[in-house]
Formats: C-alpha cells, structure tokens, sequence
C-alpha cells in the first residue's frame, strides 16, 4: 500500500504544479471540479456499483462533509489562530504567484486535518443511517437515501447566520466571543456558508482523487473485496459463503460516505463555489448517479471516465448557450438507449476488447 | 449431526412446512425426495438459515441454530450449495473458488482443497479464466459444489443438484457426490430425480406437501411400490 499511495501523492503534485503552470484560472477550476467530480463518483461506485444497493443520498454525504469541513477552516481557525483568514501555503488555494509561499506548514496540514474531520463526520453518519437502512433491498433503501438527503437539506436550511464582521467588530472577536456550541449551528440556514476560506487546490482535489480511485481498486480486486462483488451478484450464495452480507454493505456505505464527505471538504472550499443547503438534495445526488450509471456500475475506470466527461460536457456546449443542457440531456438518453450498461459496464478500461487487442492480450477468458 | 424436528415454515399466510422431523448421521448421505413444491428447498433453506423457521427446532452438532444467520451457520460447517446454482456469473471460476474459501485463512489447506476439487472437476481447471456465467449448466453445477467444497463443510446441503442437466453430465455429478463423501463429508441431498438419489443415498426421507410420509433406507424406498410409481415414473399396471 505504500507504493500506490506513493504514486498518488506524486500524481497530484504533478497535476498541481503542472496544471498551475499551463492552465488559466477558468481550466484550472475545472480540474479541481474534475477531481472532485471523480472521488464522488468512484466513492459512490463503491455502495451502488460493487455491492448493488441502491443509494441515491450520497449528496447528503457531500454537504455534511462540507459543513464540517467548512466549521473546522472557518470558525475552527478564528478560535485556534485567531483569524478567519486562509493560511497561506504552495499546496493550497488557486493563487497565480506562488513565489514566497510556504511549502508544507502553512496551511496544508490544517487544511488535511479539516478534510479529515469532514469525511469522518460524513462516515459517522453513514454508519447511524446505514446500520438500519441496509437491511432493506432495493427500491427501499434508495427511498430512504433520498429522504436522508432531503433531511440533511431541511436541517442545513433551520441553521443561524454565520458568524461575520459587524456592528464595529471583527468576525474573530464574535467568534471569539461566541459560545462553543453555538458555532456549529451558525452556518448560515438557506443563504449558505459562503464565506470560508478557499483552501481547495489542484493538489488536494486530485489527490483525493487518487486515494478513492487506489482504494476503490483495492476493494475490487482483493478477496476480501470480491466479498462486496459478491453481494452484488447474488446476495443469498454470498451468505451460503460465509460473508455476512449486512455487514459489508455498511463497511461500504460508511466507506463511501468518507470520500463524499472529503470531496464536500473540497467542493465548500472551492474558489466561486458557496456552499448552500441546495448541495445536499436529490439534485446533486442525480448528478452523481448520473457519473457512475454512466460509467457503467461497478467500473472504477468508467466512473473516472464518466466523472470527467459529465464535467466537460456542459462547459464543450457554452457556446450553443440556450440549448446546452437540452443537448447534455439528449446525450444522456441517448447513450441509455445505446449503453443500457454504461460505458463500460462492470469492467475496467483495460479489459475491454478493443484495448486488450491493442495491448496484445495478456488477460486470458472472455 | 443434524436433528430436524416438527420443523414448521411458512411463507406469509400459506404453510410451507407442517412439521418435518428428520435426522443425517454422521458420514451418511441422506436425501430428501418428493415432488415439486413438496418443501424439499424449503427444508434445506430452514437449516441453512435462508428462510425462518415458525416452529419447530433444528440441531446441529449438539447446538440450536434458532436464530442463526446464514454467514455464521457456515461457519459451523454447515455448508448449502444453493438452488439454481446460485453462482457469481460476473466473476471468474477461480474467483468464485477463491470465495469459497473466504471463511478460512488458513493458505496452505486452502491450495490444497482447490487442489483437490480441481481434480474432481477438471473441466473446471480448463476454464479457471473463464467468467462463470459462460459456463455450461452442468459446469455451473460443478462450480456450485466445488465452490462449496472450497468453506471444507462437515455437512453439505445440496439443493437439486441435477436439476435440469443432461443425463449424462448427471451420472458425473452423482459419482462425485459419493466421492465427496467417501472423503469424509456428510451429505443431505435434495432431488426430484429420485432414482439417482437412491441410488446413491445411504437413507431417504420422502416428502409429501410439507410433511414426511415415508423414511427408511434407500434401497428399500427405491424397491417400494408406492416411491416407484410416486416418484420413479413406473407406469402402474392396467
């Protein structure tokens, strides 16, 4: 395991100080979205693809995770440092020169601890919401998802104001000034947290990227994760194998729930992204459906595939400005109608048989 | 080994089950026979853990498995090779083995076992690579039990093992059922193909709309008149 993570680590540094070097700001977001686009939907591969169950909450995930995460940067920072201000750092943030910046220190550290909290939060509660829920099958639990995301939106929206500068005060004197438990719940009801420092980088994203992708393969091709696959098949020869089927449909779910959780860190943190309670409904949780259906169930590759195209697509079609989404749309259906089974179905790119031709076949079987 | 008693099941509002009381001695291979819908699944279902019990009690090597799920019956050795084959059709052969053996860790019993079902089955050995759902009926079969073999059961559950297979393929399957258990495991076989299963069973049970109507020794059902011409196809005379 460490020489993957190895791997990863290096890839997203040559995404960030590769891509801050080539890209203009405008590409340069749209390959942070891309990152984030593909940790949720491999994260969700993971629940709907591998094990089968229908979960259609994962935005809920997203915005609790972004919450929390957002809490920890913004109110988190004003008590511990006493600013509500970004800590500046190389591997943080989108600026254009990063000459003088500290490497590692600045905020890097402060802004991983916050990603942490926010994915252990989102996993937490997948664990409430899924113990109970995944005993049901099917139609079942994706109704329940779906109510646990509406849930999420419903309570976000309940919330107090955030906490800002006013009145002749600074924010940090207010939230210096404010009691403890008061915080999480001013984060800022339907108007939105708006205002959190914008840590999110190429670096973070992308690796973010690169873990779930190094974990949801992990899953796929271990025993212990064909275990998951396995459900998926046939859940009562699952149980006549000895795997107890409850048991890792949670695993899965609060897996999933983590990485959705770390990618809302990331998305909350965005530059030109203010996180609402409109990030936790069904709305958003399609988007994602959409990525991995795509893809094809099951497909980490096409989930990958799927997540970038889903992103670019929209942007590809600005210039026919009116008609884009009716034409996004269209080629959604179409590509149902043509690949009912997504892109690439349950197999990765590298099995198909057009690449394995080009590759000259070193995977045997059909 | 395994005491079945007054095992009661139903499915909603309609009875299943109404009280089947059966016994497997240790290293026998007792089979239940019946026609469609007798409840032969069903039983084998109940003593897996697959479907509740209503009433009724079911032991296993001295121990009530009311309340048990599937996963840890397993784990007692108590192993069914599900109906229907109940395959992984998207994985390979050898990773539907390799899931066979997901209770153990033990590696070297492990290589040792697939080994020796790979021996039984050799057709299986042929397509290791191949994904299970392009096998042939009977090499799903083949993969159902040697999957099965793979958890090492002390009593193996079979559920219609022959359903649906050409002759042939199950004269095979019946040989290495008896193998199976000249090596030690106990089998419980359910068949409608009652004329195999006799003939390869030490005792029978034969089951009618949920209960037991006759018990004894297979050589014995198979020479009685009435399993002949229940279950056996004998044309009754004039």
């Amino acid at each position: 395991m460490v020489w993957p993570l190895a791997a990863a680590l290096v890839y997203a540094l040559v995404v960030h100080f590769g891509g801050r070097t080539v890209l203009d700001p405008y590409y340069a977001i749209l390959l942070v979205t891309i990152g984030i686009n593909i940790t949720l939907a491999v994260s969700l591969n993971m629940v709907n693809g591998f094990t089968g169950q229908f979960s259609m909450g994962h935005a809920g995930f997203l915005a609790v995770g972004g919450y929390a995460c957002g809490i920890v940067t913004y109110y988190g920072s004003a008590k511990v440092f006493g600013s509500t201000a970004m800590r500046q750092g190389q591997l943080c943030g989108m600026p254009l020169e990063t000459a003088g910046l500290p490497f590692l220190g600045g905020g890097e550290w402060f802004f991983l601890l916050a990603l942490l909290v926010g994915g252990l939060v989102a996993a937490g509660l997948g664990y409430i919401v899924g113990l109970p829920s995944l005993r049901l099958r099917g139609d079942y639990l994706a109704i329940v998802t779906l109510g646990f995301g509406e849930i999420v939106r419903v309570v976000i929206q309940q919330s107090g104001k955030v906490i800002k500068a006013g009145g002749g005060k600074s924010a940090e004197q207010l939230i210096r000034d404010a009691p403890l438990y008061t915080l999480p719940g001013s984060v800022g009801g339907s108007l939105g947290f708006d205002n959190l420092p914008k840590y999110t980088s190429l670096f973070w994203a992308h690796l973010a990227a690169a873990a779930t992708v190094l974990v949801a393969y992990r899953l796929k091709s271990s025993t212990y994760g064909r275990a998951f696959l396995s459900i998926r098949e046939d859940e009562v020869a699952a149980e006549a194998m000895g795997v107890n089927t409850t048991k890792f449909k949670v695993r899965a779910f609060v897996l999933a729930a983590f990485f959705a959780g770390v990618a809302g860190g990331l998305y909350g943190s965005t530059l030109g992204v203010a996180l609402s309670p409109v990030d936790a409904g069904f709305q958003k949780s399609f988007d994602i459906i959409i990525m991995v259906v795509l893809g094809g169930l099951g497909s980490i590759s096409g989930a990958v595939v799927a997540a970038v195209v889903v992103t670019l697509l929209p942007e590809w079609l600005r210039g026919v400005a009116e008609y884009r989404m009716i034409i996004y749309a269209l080629t959604l259906i179409l590509l149902m109608i043509f690949r009912p089974q997504g892109l690439l179905g349950v197999r990765e790119a590298w099995e198909m048989p057009l690449l394995r031709k080009w590759m000259g076949g070193k995977r045997g079987g059909t | 080994m395994l005491e079945v008693t007054d095992l009661r099941v139903n499915y909603g509002a309609i009875k299943a089950l109404h009280g089947v009381t059966l016994r497997v001695n240790r290293g026998e291979i007792v089979t239940l026979i019946g026609c469609n819908g007798a409840g032969k699944s069903t039983t084998l279902r109940a003593i897996s853990g697959i479907v509740r019990a209503a009433g009724g009690s079911i032991t296993y090597e001295g121990r009530d498995l009311a309340g048990l799920k599937p996963h840890d019956i397993v784990r007692l050795g108590l192993v069914q090779a599900p109906e229907g084959r109940g395959i992984f059709s998207n994985m390979t052969v050898a990773e539907n083995l390799e899931l066979g053996a997901f209770i153990r860790s033990d590696r070297d019993g492990i290589s040792a076992d697939r080994e020796k079902a790979l021996t039984l089955f050799p057709r299986l050995r042929e397509r290791l690579d191949q994904s299970a759902g392009t096998l042939s009926g009977g090499e799903q079969q083949m993969l159902a039990i040697a999957r099965a073999l793979l958890t090492r059961p002390k009593l193996l559950l079979l559920d219609e093992p022959s359903l649906g297979l050409a002759p042939q393929i199950v004269q095979i399957i019946f040989r290495i059922i008896r193998e199976i258990n000249e090596q030690g495991a106990t089998i419980l076989l359910v068949e409608q193909n009652a004329h195999m299963a006799l003939k390869v069973a030490h005792r029978a049970y034969v089951l009618d709309v949920g209960r037991i109507v006759m018990e004894g020794k297979a050589s014995d059902l198979a020479a009685s008149e009435d399993v002949q011409d229940a279950y056996m196809g004998r044309k009754r005379a004039g």
